[in-house]
C-alpha cells in the first residue's frame, strides 16, 4: 500500500462519522431507486407474465342476455383475436363461520373445452365437473380467509334458489389479481369470493341456457381498441349491453396500475432528493478537508507528487464514500424491495413474481450516486488540482465580514453578540446556508409526506362513512325490483329505516369526451345515504338535473348549468339530455346522481329499486342476517361497519410500515445535514470558540455560539419544509387519482406541527453529539498556533 | 527571592504559588514542565517571565489564568485555592477575574471591535462599557472595523481592551508583541502600561523579547521548569524607551 493510500485510510477512519452521514444518504437514494425501479419492474415482469400465460383479455362487456351465436358478430369485429362467452351473476354466501352473508361472483367455465381468455392458475385441486351439480372451484385469497379446501361445503343464494356448493378446486384468475367486493373500498377475502362453476350447471340456474350474459375479448396487437368498443356496443345492444369497456377500466388492472404509478411516482421524487443532499454534504465535508490540508497539498506537489495523483488521492475518497453508500443502499434496497413486495403479496395476488433483479437498476443507481458525489466534491477537486504548492504553504485570506443590510436596518441591535456572529456567518456563506437550510427543509417534507396521508384517509373516512353514507347496510337486488319491495325491507327485523336507490347504467357524453357509469337515484328524503356539496352540506336533489361529483366533472369537462347527454344502456335504450344541476364531493368513481322519480322519468319507466340503504338496530343482527341469508331476491349486502374496519386496518399497516419508512429517510437527512454542517461549523471555528472558553464562556455558552446559526436555519427551514411537503404531497395525490378513486388532499395543521418535532428532535440530537466536542477542544494548543 | 519594589512591598498578594508541578505524559514521553515553583504576584505588580521555549512560562501562565492544573503544588488566588478547583468553576474564575492576551489576538474575525469587547462585557458582572475600554487602548476611532480590516497591532489592543473590559484582577499576556513589528509592538506595551497603572491590574507578560523586560516591576527568568532567578527593575522604562 502506498503511503497516499495509507493516508485515504487514516483520513476516512477519523471522519468516519462524518463519511458515514455521507453514506447513508448515498444509501437511501440507492435503495429508493432500487425500490422505486426494481419494485415497480417486478410488479410490472409479472403482470406482463401473468397476463400473457393466462390470456388476460382485452375488452369485457356485460349484458342481459344473449343467444351464443351473437359470439359470432363478435369474431368478426376486425381486430378481436378471441372471444370468450361467461355467464356472471353475483350471489348471496352463507358461510358456516360468519354471521354476517359474504357476497360472491359465480362465473361459468366454459364446457368441454379450457377456457381461451382469463385462464385459472390452479393452486389446488380441480375445475368443475360439468355432470355433477354444485361443483366449486374458489379464488384461493378467499379460500385462504375463509379457510376452505378441497371438500369444504358452504351454502350460496343463486337463482333465488339456497344451494350448497363444494369446493373442488382453488385458483387464481388474472381478472383477479385485486379482488375488490361491490361496494368495498378495499379488498375483504373474507366477504368477498369468486366462485368459478360449469356452465352448464350456472346456465340451468339463471335459465341462460344457450346464452351468456357476459363476454370477454382479446384483441390483436395494434388494433384500435376504442373502434372494437363502439362496434361491440352496437351488437349487444339490443341484448341489454351496459357498455363493454376496456382493461383499463377493469377494477383489479386499474388498481394494480395505480400503484405502479405511484411506485413510479416514487422513483422520481424521493431518489432525486437524495442524490440532491449527498452531493450537498460531500462538497461541504471535502471543502473543509482540502482548506484544513491545504499545506499537506502543497508539500505532496513540492515534494513531486504530480496534480493529479494529489487530485486522484482525494478523489479516491469521495469514491470510496461514495462506493460504501452505494453497497449499503444496494442491500437495504433489495431487502426493502422483498418486504414491500411481499407486502403487495396481501393486496395482489399472482401465481408467482418475477423477481426482477436486473443489475441496469443497480448500475444506475451505483452511476447517478457517484456523478452526485462527483459533482458534489467537483469544486473541491478541483482547487486541489489548481493550487500551486508555494501559495499552498501560505495560510488562506481570511474571510471578510462586512455590517449587513440587516444590520443598517437596526435589526440586530436587540440582540445578544451570539446572535450576531451567527447571522453574519450565515450572511458570509449565503449559498451554504441556504443548502443546509434546502436540506433541512427537504426532512421536514418527507415527514410531512409520512403524516398527511392519515390526514387525507381520516377526512375520507369522515366525509365517506360517517357524512354521506351513513347506512349501516345496502342491500343489492340481483335484479330491478319495483318499489313494494320497500316495504318489505322495511319489515325484516329490526329494520329501523329504509332508503332505495335506484342505479342505471349509461354513457355520459359532453363532446369528445365520454365515459361509462352509473346514475344514482335517491328519494327526495334522505338521511342515510346522502349527496354532499364541495362545502360538505347536504344538498337536495334536483327535480330534473343532475348532480355530478368533482372527478367526472374533470374528466367530462364540465360545470354547473352544462347540457350533458345521457346514453341509456341496458335494456332500455335511448339517448336524452339532462341539465348538470351542481358539482358535488364524493371520493369514490365516477358519481352521478338524480332524484329517483327524475332518473325513473328519464329512463321512461315505472319507480324501481336496485338496492335499499338500511339502519337497523344492532341486536336484532342475528335475526336480521338470517332473513338475509334466506331472501333469494337479495345478491349481496355490503356492511358499513365492516368496510369501515376493514378500510381501516388496512390503511394503518400500509401507513404504519410507509411512515416508518419515510420517518427513517428524513431522520438520515436531518441527521447527515445537521451533524456534518456542526462538524465543519467546529472544525472551521474552533479556534474562535477554544478563545471563547478562555476568556470565561462556559460550554454552554460556547456551543450557542456553535449551534446558534444552526438553531437559525433549522427552525428557517421549517415553513419551507412545509411547503416542500405540500407539493410532495400534492404530487403523490396526483398519481392516486383515477376514475375509481380520488383521495382528498388533506395536510392538518397538527402534521406540519409533527414534522416539524420529528426533524427539530433528529437535529436537536445530532448537535448534540457535536457538543459533545466542544467538551474537548484544546484550549491552550489552539492559542498558541496561527488560524 | 528577592522582595518586590518597595512601593508594592505592603500590597496584598494575589497569586502565592508553592511547589507547582506540571507533569505531562506523551505516551512513553513524560515532560516535566514545571518542576516546583514558588511564587507570589501582588496587586497592581507588573511582571515579565523570560526564559527559552520550553523552560515552563507558558504552563505557569496557563495554571495562573485556570486553563490548566497543576500536577502537584498549590496555588491560591486571593486565599481562594485554585488547583482543587472543577472545570466550572475554573470557566467562572476566568469569566470574572482573569483577562488573557494571545500572541495571535483571537479575534472573533465576524465581529467588529466593540462587537468583540461586548462579548465579553456581555457575560460580565461589572464591566466598563466596550468604548471606555477601547479608549484605554486608544481605538475610540476604530471601533466599528471587523479584525480583517486592522493592522496586527490594532488587533491586539482590542484584545487588549477585551481582556480588560471586565476589570479583571489580572492580566495574562503570551508573547503579545511576538507577532508584530517593533513601532507596533511599543503600542502594545503602552497599552499594558496605561492599564495596569490606572486599573491596578496584575499584569504578568511572557516574552522571548529580552528588552522588553525593563517596563516591569519584577523578571522571573525561567529555565527547565524553574525560576532561576528573580530581578526588581530599580527603574522601570516607560515602554516608549524600549529598543527593539
Amino acid at each position: 500500500m502506498s503511503a497516499l493510500d495509507r493516508k485515504l485510510l487514516r483520513d476516512l477512519m477519523r471522519l468516519w462519522p462524518q463519511a458515514l452521514a455521507i453514506a447513508l444518504v448515498v444509501a437511501s437514494g440507492v435503495a429508493t431507486l432500487i425500490l422505486g425501479i426494481g419494485t415497480r419492474r417486478s410488479l410490472d415482469e409479472t403482470r406482463t407474465a401473468y397476463y400473457e400465460q393466462y390470456e388476460f383479455a382485452d375488452v369485457f362487456a356485460e349484458l342481459t342476455r344473449a343467444p351464443k351465436p351473437v359470439a359470432r358478430s363478435l369474431e368478426e369485429i376486425a381486430g378481436v383475436r378471441s372471444v370468450e362467452l361467461r355467464i356472471r351473476r353475483f350471489a348471496l354466501l352463507d358461510l358456516e363461520q360468519r354471521e354476517e352473508p359474504a357476497t360472491g361472483l359465480a362465473i361459468s367455465l366454459p364446457e368441454h373445452r379450457p377456457a381461451v381468455l382469463n385462464r385459472l392458475y390452479l393452486r389446488q385441486g380441480r375445475l368443475p365437473d360439468p355432470s355433477r351439480a354444485g361443483e366449486v372451484t374458489v379464488n384461493e385469497p378467499f379460500a385462504k380467509a375463509n379457510g376452505l379446501g378441497i371438500g369444504s361445503q358452504f351454502s350460496a343464494v343463486l337463482g333465488g334458489t339456497k344451494r350448497t356448493l363444494t369446493v373442488v378446486g382453488v385458483a387464481l384468475s388474472p381478472e383477479f389479481v385485486y379482488a375488490l367486493g361491490p361496494g368495498d373500498l378495499m379488498p375483504d377475502n373474507r366477504r368477498f369470493g369468486v366462485l368459478w362453476m360449469s356452465e352448464k350447471s350456472l346456465a340451468g340456474i339463471f335459465d341462460l341456457e344457450g346464452a351468456f350474459n357476459a363476454v370477454e375479448l382479446k384483441l390483436l396487437p395494434g388494433t384500435n381498441e376504442a373502434e372494437v368498443i363502439r362496434q361491440v356496443d352496437g351488437i349487444l345492444e339490443r341484448y341489454g349491453g351496459v357498455g363493454a369497456y376496456a382493461r383499463v377500466d377493469q377494477v383489479s388492472h386499474a388498481f394494480l396500475d395505480g400503484e405502479l404509478k405511484q411506485l413510479q411516482a416514487m422513483s422520481r421524487v424521493i431518489p432525486p432528493i437524495f442524490l440532491f443532499v449527498s452531493a450537498f454534504l460531500m462538497n461541504l465535508t471535502l471543502s473543509r478537508l482540502i482548506a484544513l490540508e491545504r499545506e499537506q497539498i502543497g508539500l505532496l506537489k513540492a515534494l513531486g507528487y504530480s496534480r493529479l495523483a494529489v487530485t486522484g488521492h482525494y478523489m479516491r475518497l469521495v469514491l470510496l464514500i461514495a462506493v460504501f453508500g452505494i453497497g449499503l443502499g444496494s442491500l437495504a434496497g433489495n431487502w426493502l424491495g422483498r418486504g414491500l413486495t411481499r407486502l403487495y403479496g396481501d393486496f395482489f395476488f399472482f401465481p408467482f413474481l418475477v423477481f426482477s433483479r436486473d443489475l441496469d437498476v443497480y448500475a444506475l443507481a451505483a452511476l447517478v450516486s457517484c456523478a452526485a458525489a462527483f459533482l458534489g466534491g467537483a469544486k473541491a477537486l478541483w482547487e486541489v488540482l489548481a493550487l500551486a504548492p508555494a501559495v499552498a504553504m501560505q495560510p488562506p485570506v481570511p474571510p471578510r465580514f462586512r455590517q449587513t443590510w440587516i444590520e443598517r436596518l437596526g435589526l440586530l441591535r436587540p440582540f445578544s453578540q451570539v446572535t450576531t456572529i451567527a447571522v453574519r456567518h450565515m450572511l458570509r456563506w449565503p449559498l451554504r446556508a441556504l443548502l443546509t437550510a434546502l436540506g433541512i427543509a427537504l426532512a421536514t417534507g418527507l415527514v410531512v409526506v409520512a403524516f398527511f396521508t392519515l390526514d387525507s384517509v381520516e377526512m375520507m373516512i369522515d366525509i365517506t362513512f360517517f357524512r354521506t353514507e351513513r347506512q349501516q347496510a345496502t342491500l343489492n337486488f340481483a335484479e330491478e325490483a319495483p318499489l313494494r319491495v320497500l316495504h318489505d325491507v322495511e319489515h325484516m327485523p329490526g329494520v329501523l329505516r329504509a332508503e332505495p336507490y335506484r342505479i342505471v347504467a349509461v354513457k355520459l357524453r359532453n363532446g369528445h369526451l365520454e365515459r361509462r357509469l352509473s346514475i344514482i337515484g335517491k328519494p327526495p328524503e334522505r338521511e342515510l345515504s346522502r349527496v354532499l356539496d364541495v362545502e360538505l352540506k347536504p344538498v337536495d336533489l334536483p327535480e330534473h338535473g343532475l348532480l355530478v361529483n368533482q372527478r367526472l366533472a374533470d374528466v367530462l369537462e364540465l360545470s354547473r348549468g352544462d347540457e350533458v347527454e345521457v346514453e341509456l344502456l341496458g335494456k332500455r335504450r335511448g339517448i336524452r339530455r339532462v341539465v348538470v344541476d351542481d358539482v358535488i364531493e364524493s371520493y369514490f368513481g365516477l358519481g352521478a346522481f338524480m332524484d329517483i322519480d327524475a332518473l325513473s322519468r328519464l329512463v321512461g319507466e315505472g319507480p324501481r329499486v336496485s338496492g335499499v340503504h338500511i339502519a337497523y338496530d344492532r341486536r336484532q343482527q342475528p335475526a336480521l342476517y338470517r332473513a338475509v341469508k334466506n331472501t333469494p331476491a337479495i345478491a349481496a349486502i355490503e356492511l358499513q361497519r365492516i368496510a369501515l374496519q376493514r378500510f381501516r386496518e388496512t390503511m394503518a399497516e400500509n401507513i404504519s410500515i410507509m411512515r416508518a419508512v419515510y420517518i427513517t429517510l428524513s431522520v438520515i437527512i436531518a441527521f447527515g445535514v445537521v451533524y456534518n454542517s456542526t462538524r465543519i461549523q467546529l472544525s472551521e471555528r474552533a479556534r474562535e470558540l477554544a478563545s471563547l472558553r478562555v476568556l470565561g464562556f462556559t460550554r454552554g455558552e460556547v456551543s450557542r455560539v456553535l449551534l446558534t446559526e444552526l438553531a437559525i436555519l433549522t427552525a428557517l427551514a421549517q415553513p419551507l419544509g412545509w411547503l416542500l411537503g405540500y407539493v410532495f404531497g400534492w404530487a403523490l395525490i396526483r398519481a392516486f387519482q383515477s376514475d375509481l378513486f380520488t383521495v382528498p388532499f388533506v395536510i392538518e395543521p397538527a402534521t406540519y406541527g409533527t414534522s416539524a418535532l420529528v426533524v427539530l428532535a433528529a437535529a436537536a440530537a445530532s448537535a448534540l453529539i457535536v457538543r459533545q466536542r466542544v467538551d474537548r477542544l484544546d484550549l491552550i494548543a489552539v492559542l498558541k498556533t496561527r488560524d | 527571592m528577592a522582595a518586590p519594589r518597595e512601593s508594592l512591598a505592603h500590597a496584598e498578594p494575589i497569586f502565592e504559588a508553592q511547589g507547582l508541578t506540571k507533569i505531562y505524559r506523551n505516551g512513553e514521553v513524560v515532560v516535566r514542565a514545571l518542576a516546583g515553583v514558588d511564587l507570589t504576584l501582588f496587586a497592581g505588580e507588573m511582571v515579565v517571565l523570560l526564559g527559552p521555549s520550553g523552560s515552563g512560562k507558558s504552563t505557569l501562565l496557563n495554571i495562573l489564568g485556570g486553563l490548566d492544573r497543576p500536577t502537584s503544588g498549590t496555588l491560591r488566588f486571593k486565599g481562594l485555592e485554585l488547583s482543587g478547583l472543577g472545570d466550572r468553576e475554573l470557566t467562572l474564575y476566568r469569566r470574572d477575574h482573569v483577562g488573557f492576551v494571545f500572541q495571535f489576538y483571537n479575534l472573533v474575525p465576524s465581529l467588529t471591535a466593540r462587537e468583540n469587547v461586548a462579548l465579553v462585557t456581555e457575560i460580565a458582572r461589572d464591566p466598563m462599557t466596550p468604548d471606555e475600554a477601547l479608549a484605554l487602548v486608544g481605538l475610540e476611532h476604530r471601533m466599528d472595523h471587523f479584525p480583517a480590516q486592522m493592522s496586527g497591532g490594532e488587533q491586539q489592543r482590542v484584545a487588549i481592551a477585551r481582556a480588560i473590559a471586565k476589570r479583571p484582577e489580572v492580566l495574562l499576556c503570551d508573547e503579545p508583541t511576538g507577532a508584530l513589528d517593533s513601532k507596533t509592538g511599543i503600542r502594545v506595551l503602552e497599552a499594558l502600561a496605561s492599564v495596569n497603572a490606572e486599573l491596578g491590574t496584575t499584569t504578568a507578560v511572557i516574552t522571548h523579547n529580552a528588552a522588553i523586560k525593563d517596563i516591569a516591576h519584577r523578571v522571573f527568568y525561567f529555565a527547565d521548569g524553574r525560576i532561576a532567578d528573580v530581578k526588581v527593575n530599580a527603574r522601570r522604562v516607560e515602554p516608549a524607551e524600549v529598543s527593539w
